[in-house]
């Protein structure tokens, strides 16, 4: 009986209450239930507290005391010039980091795989793995010294490669911004993000291979009909969750890297705009209801693109 | 196995591409370091790349020299310990108990954890709550809203609903207590796991910037990222030479003409990244298996 106490067994068609399971296993739940009210204070609250969006917050009331005004801030939102301008940047920021930060990570691995030497293999790998772990301020100080006016190493190759006969100011001219941005992440997390395909072709049956090598099959047509029907789920499965955050087109490399005002036409994005009229300018409700129309948009494009893979046979949940 | 022409120009080609990619990868952190360690006046004339010109240690004297750089390090410093430690620890108590079968309404928990992996209230709310709370300008506003992380506890679940079962039952009719059972038995054999999350939120303890420049307004609580990108953004550096010059003794005066605002953002990088190319040896062995337990769950 006591084991039985100890170990909370319940026995079928005992009439032990609910309640009283509860008391008994205190000691488990005590572990659970801190947390919970945690969780509900630092993620529940300001799910609800979205609900400012519909209000005039004013900072003295608090959310409690501010007047409702329903959907004024989406209609000033909607109408203001920022609109197209901002979902313009974020469009094209997150279609450009699909079309060249999402198949970097791929080839990368692919390339990695075809590596006979293990000492080469892994040295690249230790070096492309390791700008993830640098803070996104050491990355902006790397980039604002490669591409400084004032003697910055790729301004003095341009120069000395006779390509422009003075230093462009790469970070004060919008054209350059993309792309720098861009090929900024890609830096930073291509080696990353390799791992989870590198993983993936070490699950492949090596039998595969050797069977096509016998029929003839080069390294090149190996990875073409081997190596990426085999990853293609998890290839997948990226794409969707890749979809999902498509409006999510950056925000801290932004704040980084687009510190010129200048840029401003080029770099603002929805989380930017937010955190700019928001935190900067005390518009709270404007940008609240700026970020909950993103998180309504976002969760429609997860759902729909799951939907879509579930089509081609695989699906997240 | 021999290989085709096709296949060595093949290799031929990736070896390449994957050389330049490492030299382009390595090259900005390296030339930074070089910056850094050469002097400031001859770093304007150009020229500087793989090799110091005028090797010296004048930038660093300078960095260490600023009150400001210091103070913020060690922010940066205490902020990564108790976060660290007391988020694991967290996390690791709520894991525990959602491992538990026994646990009486169990599947309702999960769901309200996961829940808010998929939503969240966003920038704004969150600011404001914590506002509201009178957390603007603590220590605490770095630490206690990320105590408990939803992705770090399953990733611990999932490797405690792998341990052996009879451990914990052996234990507990041993008249062992949960709380017990996960500090005497459970957390000691969880090494690995337990260094994968520690090394992960460290990590990510130390590059945070952004909560500090929107929570924090007190410059004694900056951390150094912050800082950093304060400086980077701004001129502060050269009222940091001027205020340098006129504390410092005459001496001092020729070193602080030598050095620029350039050298000096670099070597104020180059302490800023330190911590994390000393763990990153030890973050190599094991982040591996901590992104493809967390995959796994996606």
């Amino acid at each position: 009986m006591e084991i039985e106490r100890r170990l909370h067994i319940r026995k079928e068609g005992s009439r032990v209450s609910w309640w009283t399971g509860w008391i008994r296993q205190w000691d488990l739940q005590l572990m659970v239930v801190p947390a919970m009210i945690f969780i509900f204070i630092f993620s529940y609250l300001p799910m609800y507290g979205v609900l400012m969006a519909f209000q005039d917050y004013q900072l003295f009331g608090g959310f409690l005391h501010s007047p409702w005004v329903g959907l004024k801030h989406f209609e000033a939102f909607f109408n203001s010039p920022d609109f197209w301008r901002v979902m313009r940047n974020t469009m094209v920021i997150s279609l450009l980091k699909l079309c060249f930060g999402f198949p970097a990570p791929i080839l990368l691995a692919l390339m990695l795989n075809e590596v006979r030497s293990i000492m080469f293999k892994r040295v690249v790998q230790t070096v492309s793995y390791l700008p993830h772990f640098l803070s996104w301020v050491i990355v902006g100080g790397f980039v604002g010294s490669m591409l400084s006016t004032d003697n910055g190493s790729v301004n003095m190759l341009l120069m000395s490669l006779n390509l422009t006969s003075e230093p462009i100011s790469f970070l004060s001219v919008p054209e350059y911004f993309w792309g720098i941005l861009v090929g900024t992440g890609m830096w930073k997390e291509m080696g990353f993000a390799a791992i989870v395909y590198l993983a993936a072709i070490a699950g492949i049956d090596p039998h595969l291979y050797e069977a096509a090598s016998i029929d003839g099959a080069g390294r090149f047509k190996q990875i073409q009909l081997i190596t990426l029907p085999c990853i293609r789920p998890v290839i997948i499965i990226f794409m969707i969750l890749a979809v999902g955050n498509i409006l999510n087109a950056g925000f801290e490399d932004i704040l980084i890297l687009a510190t010129n005002p200048i840029l401003r036409d080029v770099s603002d994005v929805i989380d930017t705009y937010v955190y700019r009229m928001g935190i900067l300018n005390n518009r709270f409700s404007y940008a609240a209801a700026a970020g909950l129309f993103k998180a309504v948009v976002s969760v429609t494009l997860l759902a729909l693109a799951n939907k879509a893979a579930r089509k081609m046979g695989s699906s997240l949940w | 196995m021999k290989l085709s022409t096709g296949d060595k120009v093949l290799q031929l080609f990736i070896y390449i591409v994957l050389i330049l990619l490492g030299f382009v990868t390595l090259y900005p952190f390296w030339n930074s370091l070089v910056i850094s360690f050469n002097m400031g006046s001859d770093t304007s004339l150009g020229g500087i790349t793989f090799w110091p010109r005028v090797p010296t240690f004048d930038n660093y004297e300078v960095v260490f020299q600023d009150s400001r750089i210091g103070q913020a390090f060690m922010i940066s410093i205490l902020r990564t310990l108790t976060g660290t430690i007391l988020s694991v620890l967290f996390t690791a108590i709520l894991a525990y108990g959602l491992s538990r079968h026994e646990l009486i309404g169990r599947r309702f928990y999960m769901v309200f954890c996961i829940i808010t992996m998929y939503f969240s209230g966003g920038l704004i709310p969150t600011f404001l709550l914590l506002r509201e709370f009178g957390m603007m300008d603590t220590f605490w506003v770095l630490v206690i809203p990320g105590l408990i992380s939803v992705y770090n506890m399953i990733i611990f679940r999932t490797f405690f609903l792998g341990l052996p079962a009879g451990l914990a039952e052996s234990a507990r009719i041993d008249g062992c207590n949960h709380i017990g059972v996960l500090i005497r038995i459970v957390l000691p054999i969880s090494g690995p796991v337990v260094a994968t999350l520690s090394l992960f939120t460290a990590v990510y303890h130390w590059n945070d910037w952004f909560s500090a420049s929107i929570y924090i307004n007190d410059p004694s609580l900056i951390p150094i990222q912050t800082l950093l990108k304060q400086i980077l953004n701004s001129n502060i550096v050269t009222d940091q030479l001027q205020s340098v010059g006129n504390a410092a003794a005459q001496d001092r005066l020729a070193l602080v003409q030598s050095v620029t605002t350039k050298s000096l953002i670099m070597a104020t990088t180059m302490v800023a990244t330190l911590p994390i190319i000393m763990v990153y040896p030890f973050l190599q062995k094991y982040f591996v298996k901590g992104v493809l337990i967390g995959s796994l769950k996606e």
